[in-house]
């Protein structure tokens, strides 16, 4: 099925353009359907969270816009550019990976299992994007990243391998290290599902820093409903690969309207 | 003649040849490693011409004799217009031979990196060559060298094959002392230890440590 790509605006343009939306945007394997018509804006600045059951396609709207899938229909637009397709003509074609490769610069993301690279220390696991990727002097990605892990409690590791870290710790390396790429979209992808209880507060405190200090747009999945309500602008319910309920984290916790909303966060209250 | 007089009479000529094997064996182990990565690289590319010209590569050195490869090599290349001495025909036809096997660890350890190595330098934006050289190829590099220490040791084993194309190596002047003496019992004795202590002993402990160095480089020791 081919669309109609003559819909979808060549870039965002206007005074308030969301910093990241997705139009439209559909994504199956095979017959199944796991995001159908996917429509989201996130703001500038804006802090938002995904929850929902397993499977209703939360993480694949991470993937997606770390183009680590690829969609089957719509448009991402990444500040107010589009990331999966570029013009060509005057209409909207799939993007090359060159174009990808630019707009993907702007965003950075944490993995559920950090996937840390095991050969590098925590310093050189930060420093490698920013002189690999980006050019900067060696000196510089150090000064920089060292700043980085300082700021997520980890500058004493820097020297240290992943396996000799544990899991919180490498998951606030993680983060610095996707921070060190300066993105300007943050993604959080289940960071705390793999950790033990106990070290969930100290990753999780990172990322409260993150929403108070910077200016940063992030999206997180996440399980942990309290660290949801606290800090997001906006949670998102999924369910079956749509948005089934989308409010403030007051009014979705206090208040939620929907029926299956009620018996998600019914659900998950009653298992903590 | 006692094994002694045996040895004092025949043992320089054995050690010559050892030498011999010993420079066929390092380079044939060179020219396999070359092969290994150019052909395991391949045999992952997108491309299709590529990929196919890899695995046909691979299935016909693999597939057929080491000792009918090296004969075409020395024999009937030079009808084609390809000429190499004796020596040169034999580390290159083991280095093709085994870099095929090679090559086929190589992608087998590439594809065993985890998927979340191949993601993490994606969203650090690193181009697809900068992921294989930095991220992937190290830590497919420490997953390939157990594997590779069996292999080098085939290479070695391998080298006796040259002797059938006259390469002075250790299994041409035993078959040469053979011929003069009929010793074949001390003969081939004396050649099938000098194999076994240089693979058992030198071969595999370099090897080992080798294994060792890389896994504690990666973190994993």
């Amino acid at each position: 099925m081919t669309e109609d790509m003559s819909q979808y605006p060549l870039q965002l343009e206007g005074d308030n353009i969301p910093m990241v939306r997705f139009q439209n945007v559909r994504k199956s394997y095979g017959a199944l359907t796991v995001l159908d018509n996917l429509n989201l804006d996130i703001d500038m600045g804006e802090m938002v969270t995904i929850i929902g059951p397993s499977g209703s396609g939360k993480t694949t709207v991470l993937r997606m816009l770390m183009t680590l899938e690829t969609i089957n229909g719509g448009v991402i637009y990444v500040d107010g550019e589009p990331l999966t397709h570029m013009e060509k003509n005057g209409v909207l074609v799939p993007a090359s990976p060159a174009h990808i490769r630019r707009i993907r610069s702007k965003i950075g993301m944490c993995f559920q299992h950090f996937n840390l690279f095991p050969h590098m220390t925590a310093l050189q696991n930060c420093i490698e994007g920013p002189v690999q990727v980006l050019g900067m002097p060696r000196k510089k990605a150090e000064a920089r990243s060292l700043e980085l892990l300082d700021m997520v409690g980890m500058a004493d590791k820097r020297d240290q391998y992943p396996s000799r870290l544990s899991g919180g710790q490498q998951q606030r390396v993680a983060i610095a290290r996707a921070l060190a790429m300066r993105p300007k979209v943050m993604l959080f992808d289940e960071v705390t599902s793999a950790l033990d209880p106990e070290v969930i507060g100290e990753v999780t405190n990172v990322i409260r820093k993150l929403v108070d200090a910077h200016s940063l747009t992030m999206l997180m999945v996440t399980h942990q409903m309290g660290f949801a309500k606290d800090i997001s602008d906006r949670v998102c319910f999924f369910f079956n690969g749509a948005i089934e309920e989308q409010a403030a984290p007051s009014e979705l916790f206090e208040n939620p309207q929907r029926e299956r909303t009620q018996q998600f966060l019914n659900a998950v209250l009653e298992a903590n | 003649m006692s094994y002694l007089e045996f040895l004092q009479a025949h043992g320089p000529r054995m050690l010559d040849g050892a030498l011999i094997t010993l420079v066929q064996f390092v380079l044939a182990t060179v020219v396999s490693v070359g092969i290994a990565l150019a052909f395991g690289l391949m045999r992952l590319s997108p491309n299709r011409a590529v990929k196919g010209f890899a695995t046909v590569y691979v299935e016909i050195f693999r597939g057929t004799s080491l000792l009918v490869q090296l004969f075409w090599i020395f024999f009937v290349l030079p009808l084609f217009g390809i000429t190499m001495d004796k020596f040169t025909a034999g580390f290159i036809a083991v280095g093709l031979n085994m870099g095929a096997y090679g090559a086929e660890l190589v992608r087998g350890a590439i594809l065993a990196v985890p998927k979340g190595q191949w993601e993490a330098a994606k969203a650090i934006n690193m181009t697809p060559a900068q992921r294989m050289r930095r991220i992937i190829l190290p830590q497919a590099f420490v997953i390939m060298l157990p594997p590779w220490g069996n292999l080098v040791i085939e290479i070695l084993k391998g080298t006796a094959l040259v002797a059938l194309i006259s390469v002075t190596d250790l299994m041409f002047q035993a078959r040469q002392i053979n011929i003069s003496t009929f010793l074949s019992v001390q003969t081939f004795g004396t050649a099938l230890i000098l194999y076994y202590v240089f693979a058992r002993f030198c071969v595999t402990p370099f090897m080992r440590s080798f294994e060792r160095k890389m896994a504690f480089k990666i973190g994993r020791a």
